[in-house]
Parts: structure tokens; sequence; C-alpha cells
């Protein structure tokens, strides 16, 4: 049961200290100078958004947000293995192609969406590829790294009882690799929830990024922070599911390590 | 005990392992160094063997040259009676640290090098169980190595490469890592187990002690380039024990073999300076 009030002494802080922000928050749109339509009180953000005129709506959006996100991080994490995994076991292509792979990554997403608008329409296949481009790099750079930094000594028995190469990246560096992945998983669901509202912002009717700008035109604030929050949302729980899966599948760990 | 079944049909006659004046050299020009100056030795069917020599005498290097990994500059590696310098697969092999995989429990990390050296599923299974439980593990055997003791985990290492299907065992220093106590009782342990099922084994080690009281013959090394100094048949009866470590050959051959690496590698020494 130490393990249980272990999480707790971890989850309290910052649980108060967002209350006392919410607090705060409320406090000054009460009592303080501040314009409602400048910023609208938590309370008042809640009140919208639960209205029986605006719920429904929300929710339609955030299924749409949720649908590209999901499409696009699995989409992503699958491509950035594979390519991992094909850059691993072709040296040679991983020396031609690594250096590009980041060069890729400064290229700012907000031109790459309008480009790809151009190209392949309106449609929902240039926005989950948009988040695919996104997610697919922290993965397979993770991944690679798994791949080549592998235990020496393992590898050195494996290899003295006659190991083949397929047989070494099955039984030793794809699995070494798993344990990395999970921290580019990590990265790669908090990108792609934030990725799939700026495709949104790039022309679609649905979705919580298009509702989002839709109310900001309309001087709605309440809407606006109510979608914001539940972005948030919506990222924390991506993340904690990662998280989850992480824990779930390396149970061989020993119990130290968790803590690090 | 079915371990002669599974064994694979070989020349008959033939030594477990030959080396045939080996020599291996890294690097180039300026920068040459020769590890193995034209080694030569053999394990016979059965046999115990056991490697010393002064560290840095490219006993790990001579091992990877067995082992396949790597290839010898010169010389040819025999193992049943058959050329096999350059090929992996035919040694079943316990390394310094036990070197198992962390994601794989114990009977599961077994399995794994049973199968890859060429053993059906189903059978190495078996056999890992059938082992564990014999050597007083089995309740283990669900468990990951981290939760094993640093001398219950080369016992694991140990009994994985004894239920491998090649003949010629090679242990690399494999309780270097050990404090004295867990070692001696390690080498008592493995007596008990080698005893009974007489594999070929040639061992690497720093201690005189273990090689004499593990072994039937021991090998002394040079230093670098490493060449065989001398040769000494171990002449203690089997079964063997502790009290054997007082008894005066057993002393005598220590001592022997002790001021043949002071001066072996000595003279080395010397010379290397004198290079300078």
């Amino acid at each position: 049961m130490g393990n249980k009030t272990g999480v707790w002494a971890k989850v309290w802080p910052p649980v108060i200290v967002v209350v006392a922000l919410l607090a705060c928050w409320q406090g000054a749109t009460m009592w303080g100078q501040v314009d409602s339509w400048h910023l609208p009180s938590p309370a008042s953000i809640v009140q919208e958004a639960a209205s029986a005129n605006v719920w429904p709506r929300l929710m339609e959006h955030t299924g749409a947000t949720l649908r590209l996100t999901l499409l696009g991080f699995a989409g992503g994490s699958a491509a950035g293995f594979l390519l991992a995994a094909l850059l691993h076991l072709a040296p040679g292509l991983r020396a031609a192609v690594y250096p590009l792979l980041v060069v890729s990554q400064n290229v700012p997403i907000v031109v790459i969406g309008p480009l790809l608008t151009m190209w392949l329409g309106y449609g929902l296949l240039p926005k989950v590829l948009l988040v695919m481009m996104v997610c697919f790099f922290p993965i397979s750079v993770a991944m690679l790294g798994g791949l080549t930094n592998t235990d020496a000594q393992l590898r050195n028995y494996l290899q003295m009882i006659g190991t083949g190469k397929w047989q070494l990246f099955w039984r030793l560096e794809l699995p070494h690799a798993i344990i990395h992945l999970f921290s580019g998983l990590k990265l790669a669901a908090s990108y792609s929830v934030l990725s799939a509202i700026v495709a949104e912002w790039l022309g679609t009717n649905k979705g919580l990024g298009y509702f989002m700008q839709l109310s900001a035109k309309g001087f709605m604030p309440e809407r606006v922070f109510a979608s914001v929050f539940i972005i948030v949302a919506l990222s924390l729980s991506l993340f904690g599911l990662m998280t989850l899966a992480e824990k779930l599948l390396m149970r061989w760990r020993p119990a130290k390590k968790e803590g690090n | 005990m079915n371990r002669t079944d599974d064994v694979q049909r070989t020349v008959a006659g033939s030594e477990a392992l030959e080396v045939k004046s080996v020599s291996k050299s890294f690097g180039k020009g300026a920068a040459l160094k020769e590890i193995l100056g034209g080694l030569s030795l053999t394990v016979g069917e059965g046999e115990f063997v056991s490697i010393v020599g002064p560290s840095g005498s490219g006993k790990t290097t001579l091992f990877q040259v067995i082992g396949g990994l790597e290839r010898p500059t010169s010389g040819e590696i025999w193992i049943d009676g058959r050329q096999a310098t350059g090929q992996t697969g035919h040694i079943s092999y316990m390394p310094q640290q036990s070197s198992l995989l962390p994601w794989r429990t114990v009977a599961r990390n077994i399995e794994l090098s049973l199968t890859i050296a060429g053993l059906d599923r189903n059978e190495a299974k078996r056999s890992a169980a059938e082992w564990l439980r014999r050597i007083g593990l089995e309740e283990y055997a669900k468990s990951y190595p981290h939760v094993l003791s640093g001398g219950m985990q080369q016992r694991v290492s140990f009994l994985r490469a004894l239920l491998s299907p090649q003949r010629l065992m090679l242990l690399d220093e494999p309780f270097g890592s050990l404090d004295a106590l867990t070692r001696l009782k390690m080498q008592k342990w493995l007596l008990s187990i080698w005893e009974e099922n007489r594999r070929s084994v040639l061992l690497v080690t720093h201690s005189i002690e273990e090689a004499l009281f593990l072994s039937d013959r021991v090998i002394v090394l040079s230093n670098s380039p490493a060449i065989v100094l001398e040769q000494f048949e171990v002449p203690l009866a089997r079964p063997r024990s502790e009290a054997m470590w007082t008894e005066p050959a057993f002393v005598a051959l220590k001592q022997r073999i002790y001021e043949l690496l002071q001066t072996g590698a000595g003279v080395k020494e010397e010379a290397g300076y004198a290079n300078r």
C-alpha cells in the first residue's frame, strides 16, 4: 500500500496549485478590473460549456479532434517505428537518410499545412498526414537510439552462441528499443493533440480547432477557454495512457527504477 | 543425464577443440599489436581444461576467435574434428557477466539459448524446467533475472551453457564478479554437476586455485602476444574436495604456476620496455 500513498504524495501538490490558481482567477474576475469579454471567470466558462446549446456541439467537435488525433498518432507511430527499423537494418541507408530526417523537423508545421491542403484538399487525409509528420520524428529517433545502444555484453553473449542478425534484432534489439520507444510515444502523444488543433485551423468545419477559431471571431471567450480545457484534458489523457501502457509492458523492470 | 543423446555425431576419435597455431593481431603499420602469437592447444572429449595467464594476455581475444566472432590472422580452429574457423554456433558459452535478458523470465532465458542452439522449442522448455528443479531454482523459473542474486544468476547462466547441445563449453571467468565465499560455493556446485555429466570444457580464469581445483589440465599463457608457456596435468583424483587444497601436490603445482606466471609476465614486460 506504500505505493498508493506514494502516488498521492505526488498528485496533491500540483492539484493544490491548480485549485489555488483557479481561485485567484475567479477572484480577479469578480473583484478585479477584468472585463468578462477579455477574461471570463472559470465559473462562467463551465456554465457556458455545460449549457444545452453548447455542450452537444462541444462534444461533437471533441469527437472529431479525437479521431484526427488518434489516426495521426497511430499512423505516425507506425511510420516512425517502421522507418527506425528500416534505417537500423540498413546502416548505409541510415547514414544517407538520418540527416535529412533532422532537417525535415526544421520545416515549420504551419508552412506544411497550407501546402498539404493545396495538394490534397480539405478532407481528413491532409490533416492526418500533418499529425503523422509531427508524431513520427520523436518515435523514430527514440526507437533508433534503443535499437543501437543495446548492452554490449548481452550482444556478445548472443553472438558467441551463434545468434544471427535477424534473431539478434527480434530477441535483443527490438525488446530493448521498446523501452526507449515509450519516451518517444509520450512526446508524440502530446504533440499529436496540438498538431491536430493546428491542422483544424487550416480549414475544416469540424473539430475543436475550428470551434475555437469560430468562437474567437464571434467574441465568445468562454467557448474558446472551454475548448482549451478540453484540449489540455485530451493531451493529458493520451499521455497518461502511454504511461500506463509503459508500466504494463515494463513489469519485468526492477521496482526501484520506476521512480527514476 | 540424457545429454549424450543430444550430442551431435562427431568424427570418431577427434578432439573436442583444436586450436592450431592461431595468431591474431589488431591495427596496421606502426600501431599493429599482436595479441595471439601462434598459439596451439587442444581440449579432449570430456576433458576440463583451464587457461591461466597474466591479465591482458589475450584470453578474451582467444575466446572470440574460438567462438568464431573474430577471424584469426593465421591458424585454424577445429571443433569436433571439423574446420570451424570464423564460424559461430559451434560452442556453448558462459560469459563473465550472467548476460540474462532482463525482459525474459529465468526459464524463458534458458529456452531462448537452447532454441538458438537448434533445440526444438518443446524440448527446450522441458529441459529448462527439469534442470531448474534439479538445481533447486524452480521457484525462480517465472521470475525476472534481477530478482536473483549474483550467484544464482551465474547458476542459471551455467545451466544455459550446460543444456546447449554443443559438445564444447567455453567458460569465460564465470565467477570473476562474485565474492570469495560465493565463488567457492559456485566452484563446488559446478564440479558436482560437471562430474556427473562430463562435457568438454575450456575455462578462462585469473585464479590459479580455481584452475587447479576444477581442471584435468591447466594451460599457462604468456603475456601478449600470447603463446602457451607450459601445460600441467592436475594430479588430483575425482571427485574433488576442498581438502585437496592443502595436499602437497596441489600446493607445489600452485607455486610452480605462480612463478611461471611471474617470470612469463616479467620477461615480456622487460622486452616491452626495451622496445620503447
